[in-house]
């Protein structure tokens, strides 16, 4: 099981109270992770990553066990505590508010 | 008993105000998407239950939401906007090419009569239709596809297709408007383009002639005459009587014809309505009072509206859709500002009042009439 915090934007458009649990079919990575919560959001696509490339959008941050993630590749494997559960991954916006 | 609903979109949020036909006590709902850009909210005249919003942030890009309700509950419908084919490139501000990059939507136009059709104007500069009521979009190409679209270049808010307009006569027939590259008409439902610029001038570019370039801030029509065209320019605010073929200046005795809104009385063809605004470097009202000035003629000659309007210490700007007006017997104008007040007319602008005084900046103002 994996843990998904999402700001809460995010939240609020996908109607989610809390983090969000997946359930993972083979290697843990930030695309498995991403493709799953898109899988069951579909209104999030689009908000995290772009439509078409794929790309992080630009304002927005992953983070895990107290490292920043954004720029690992997408197919790198997650950390094990958030592998297995025990960490959350986190989406987040970028400090660039207004 | 008939009323109205004005449709808000603000820097932070979507307010949804509601009166009876006597346009004196309203009711506010929102903020809606509260902490978003709401850059336009428009309801479909062939239902007028269904409502269209453009919701974006920098952070989580563009969402596009649909209320089938009047406004009460809002649901998110289609966001991807992909460019036809190899987008290609543009101008950048200073001059280089650019790629055609999505940003957000500008405006959103609902058909006259099909409830499920509606049209996004988008920056970077393109017009993309919906036929399942904004669950998918599709570019209608033909328009970046003109021949001009590497020369158009971004205004100062961005490259932004901000005005689409209808002709009641013919669902094939569209005029939109892009800053800053200018106005385009198709006669085949989008297929082809032309610019429509003939006798535009801008100083600010090296022809200031141009087929293209000019920054169009805003077009009217009043829709029992489509033929009559109405615009706000970045200088000038001009008129064509052939639907854009040629146009001509009509700024007369404005003190001055920089501004963004323009339109067109409910009943009164020739009575026009803008905000002008004291220079492009100032973007706000001259000596600081907030005046809309009324046209009764078609243009050329001018009345300063000021009565419930702020006279002294006002610098607050009017933005390009940010000014509406109703179709009940008396008209009703309504405008919205950047400092946060949306104000209305029950009598065609002779006197105002602020329905609120306190939101985000306003973005867009849209008024539905309710039988």
């Amino acid at each position: 099981m994996i843990r998904v915090h999402l700001p809460a934007h995010l939240r609020t458009i996908a109607h989610i109270d809390g983090e969000v649990e997946l359930d993972l079919d083979g290697p843990v990575t930030q695309r498995a992770v991403l493709d799953a919560l898109e899988a069951r959001y579909p209104v999030l696509c689009g908000t995290i990553r772009e439509h078409g490339t794929g790309k992080r959008r630009t304002f927005v941050r992953f983070f895990a066990c107290e490292q920043d993630l954004s720029h690992q590749e997408p197919d790198a494997p997650l950390p094990a505590p958030v592998a297995s559960g025990a960490e959350p991954f986190l989406v987040m916006g970028a400090m660039a508010g207004g | 008993m008939s009323g109205v609903r004005v449709l808000v979109g603000t820097r932070k949020g979507a307010f949804v105000l509601t009166s009876d036909e006597r346009r004196t006590d309203w009711a506010v709902s929102g903020p809606h998407f509260p902490g978003w850009e709401i850059y336009h909210v428009k309801g479909s005249p062939a239902d007028p239950d269904r409502i269209f919003a453009s919701q974006s942030t920098s952070w989580f890009g563009q969402l596009i939401q649909r209320s089938d309700d009047g406004g009460k509950t809002w649901q998110p419908v289609g966001n991807e906007f992909a460019y036809d084919g190899v987008p290609g490139t543009h101008q950048w501000y200073d001059g280089t090419p650019h790629p055609w990059e999505f940003a957000r939507v500008w405006h959103l136009e609902p058909s006259l009569t099909d409830p499920d059709l509606v049209y996004a104007g988008v920056e970077d500069a393109a017009l993309f239709r919906s036929n399942d009521a904004g669950a998918s979009w599709q570019e209608l190409p033909g328009l970046r596809g003109h021949g001009s679209g590497p020369q158009w270049q971004p205004g100062a808010g961005g490259m932004c297709l901000h005005t689409v307009i209808q002709d009641p006569r013919d669902p094939n027939r569209l005029i939109i408007a892009i800053s800053a590259a200018g106005a385009f008409r198709t006669e085949d439902g989008g297929k082809t383009w032309q610019p429509i610029n003939h006798g535009l001038r801008s100083g600010q570019i090296p022809d200031p002639d141009a087929e293209v370039g000019h920054c169009v801030h805003h077009i009217a029509r009043h829709p029992q005459r489509p033929d009559v065209l109405f615009m706000q320019k970045h200088w000038d605010v001009m008129r064509s009587d052939d639907g854009g073929g040629n146009w001509y200046e009509i700024s007369g005795d404005l003190p001055t014809d920089f501004g963004f809104v323009i339109d067109v009385h409910a009943h009164e063809p020739d009575t026009v309505y803008v905000v002008p605004i004291k220079s492009d470097e100032h973007h706000f009202p001259p000596e600081g009072r907030l005046r809309v000035y009324r046209s009764r003629t078609g243009g050329s000659e001018w009345e300063p509206l000021t009565a419930g309007l702020p006279q002294e210490n006002c610098y607050v700007n009017v933005l390009r859709d940010a000014m509406a007006v109703d179709s009940l017997e008396s008209c009703g104008i309504y405008f919205g500002t950047t400092g946060g007040q949306v104000y209305a007319s029950a009598d065609s602008g002779d006197t105002w009042a602020p329905i609120v005084r306190d939101l985000p900046a306003v973005l867009s103002v849209e008024v539905q009439t309710l039988p």
